[in-house]
């Protein structure tokens, strides 16, 4: 018999009996959490199911960060009936300013091994953790609270080997968009991304995070990275060191398909609208000098402190370029007290940024930075369609936090590796 | 008997119902009036019941938003048809009790007529005089579909069944 991949491993643990691509399976839940968008529809059909309780309270989260604090009386209203609910259920309330739910669910509940379901699609991004993480609709999610379990179809993985070093200002988040571009945001529908190789081993976390969450623009069902001691180092960082095990795929693993990535000539890219898929270098003359309105460091992809540490690195005495605004929105409460503590809150606001409080604001186009008819904004988040940052006339260009410090500086799209 | 109303490859669940409509969510007859704006101002003011909406490859990407698939259904879209799905929107589609339908929709233009056999397996595009045919559901979703969606279904079992 071939061995296990991943996310074979991972379901098959928890489902207490072998499971391969291609099996359906029910698999208990060990975590599961909505956020303010998709979880009053949530709430309301357990109350339609008579689910009258949650199976895990304490493994069961409700996060407010999509319209958070609320810019309209309506959601308003929707985040009173979600704290009502999460109360009278036991269930854990991440509140306005914790974070986006991925980020705080990564930091303190996500475990290597754990099968984690969101009513959120990048829910994917717990996959980092050596977990199997995914995203579902609200009524799934609804069912998974109260029963405690889900059904599943186990996927068919394609699993990216990536070797190299990258080089000065490339990141995980080129390596991503690169691949995108190459499967297409198709090219992944229905099954694993699972990554491993060397430059995955040698690879910081906050940096894992970033391939696993932009699995489900390739139409993943999940990006599982094996567990090994940088997942340790982590949930060491975070005070959860009982929490590590290591997961890891088989040796003689079947993969539906196997692709190797070479990292070291790797070059910043550029996702250009309306596709994740539209991707360039951003040497390509489609993107620089593009005029950009709009620099937005923010959401669960590449808002960590890691993140604006790097942005900052680059910026640190600049200012932004005049005519081009940069916002920039921390991902999580922990990342905002390290920036914080770190002394870069200065470097942003010297250099003329406004800072969002902690969530995911102008990400999905609800508040906190949705750009004007004809603007356009580079944004270091995870999705460029047509209206998603609030409005349909407007055009978001996906990068690195280190290509959006280089192009605030400039006001155009500009190469990282040109600035100091 | 419904018609088609054809849209292009990859539509988004932000094209579908967009984020500046985030407020509407809990107010479903009001957002339902947006959907798909994005895409075809044209849809949702003149789509009738029993209308097909038919998309091309990668129908519902984007996120998990049950609300896309809902507004759909609120229109009185029969089905979804189109040469593939994102995963979460074609789920979400089954859970709430609409048919979302794999085939080759290059074959069907604006405005056919169509008609829907689920249990059959077969679009047949009246216009045309053209027979489509799909394989059907894996059996844990057709369970699911059959009782109207995942709401009716826990309420009929009262827990999740799963069908080889």
């Amino acid at each position: 018999m071939a061995g296990l991949t991943l996310v074979e491993r991972i379901l098959s643990d928890r489902a207490g009996r072998t499971v391969r691509a291609g099996d359906v399976t029910i698999v208990p839940v060990d975590l599961a959490y909505v956020q303010d968008g998709t979880g009053p529809l949530t709430f309301r059909q357990m109350e339609q199911m008579k689910l009258t309780k949650v199976a895990n309270p304490k493994r069961s989260i409700t996060f407010i960060d999509h319209g958070a604090p609320a810019p309209r009386r309506e959601l308003a209203d929707d985040q009173v009936y979600l704290r009502q609910f999460t109360e009278k259920m036991g269930m854990v309330l991440s509140d306005v300013g914790g974070g986006v739910c991925h980020s705080v669910a990564f930091e303190w509940y996500v475990r290597p091994g754990d099968v984690v379901i969101g009513a959120d699609s990048h829910t994917v991004m717990g996959g980092a953790m050596g977990a199997f993480a995914s995203g579902m609709g609200s009524t799934d999610v609804a069912v998974a609270l109260g029963l405690g379990k889900t059904w599943l179809r186990v996927p068919e993985t394609m699993r990216f080997e990536v070797k190299g070093h990258f080089p000065k200002g490339v990141y995980s988040k080129d390596l991503i968009l690169a691949t995108i571009g190459e499967i297409k945001t198709d090219g992944a529908t229905y099954m694993a991304m699972e990554w491993g190789g060397p430059a995955i081993t040698a690879m910081p976390m906050t940096e894992r995070m970033v391939l696993s969450n932009m699995a489900v623009e390739a139409g993943g069902k999940c990006g599982p990275i094996p567990s090994d001691a940088e997942t340790k180092r982590y949930l060491e960082e975070h005070q959860r060191a009982a929490e590590w095990r290591e997961v890891t795929p088989d040796s003689g693993a079947e993969y539906d398909a196997t692709r190797d990535r070479d990292v070291s000539a790797l070059e910043p890219m550029v996702a250009k609208p309306p596709q994740e898929d539209n991707v360039v270098p951003v040497t390509d003359p489609s993107v620089r000098g593009v005029k950009i309105h709009q620099v937005y460091v923010g959401s669960c992809t590449n808002a960590r402190f890691e993140d604006l540490q790097v942005f900052c690195t680059l910026m640190k005495g600049e200012k932004v370029a005049k005519g081009t605004r940069l916002i920039v929105t921390p991902s999580s409460r922990e990342s905002y007290i390290k920036t914080l503590k770190a002394g870069l809150f200065e470097v942003l606001l010297e250099a003329g940024a406004s800072i969002n409080s902690p969530g995911c604001a102008a990400c999905p186009g609800v508040h906190g930075g949705v750009p004007g008819d004809g603007e356009n904004v580079l944004s270091t988040t995870n999705r460029n369609y047509t209206g998603r940052m609030g409005n349909p006339l407007a055009f978001t260009y996906l990068a690195s936090p280190a290509t959006a410090a280089a192009t605030a500086i400039y006001g155009e799209i500009a190469d990282p590796r040109e600035v100091a | 008997m419904g018609r088609a109303w054809k849209f292009g490859d990859n539509i988004s669940t932000d094209l579908i119902a967009a984020g500046r409509f985030y407020h509407l969510r809990s107010n479903l007859p009001e957002l339902a009036i947006h959907t798909l704006e994005d895409a075809r101002a044209d849809f949702a003011p003149n789509v009738k019941a029993g209308d097909f909406v038919v998309g091309g490859r990668n129908f519902g990407k984007g996120s998990s938003r049950e609300h896309a698939p809902v507004v759909i259904k609120m229109c009185g879209t029969r089905a979804v048809l189109a040469k593939s799905f994102a995963r979460i929107f074609y789920r979400n589609c089954i859970n709430i009790g609409l048919p979302a339908v794999v085939v080759d929709t290059d074959q069907i233009d604006e405005r056919d007529d169509l008609e829907l056999d689920l249990l059959g397996g077969r679009i047949v595009d009246r216009t045309k005089g053209l027979t489509l045919t799909f394989p059907p559901l894996p059996p844990t979703m057709a369970a699911i579909l059959d009782q109207g969606g995942l709401v009716a279904y826990i309420q009929k079992h009262g827990d999740l069944v799963v069908t080889p």
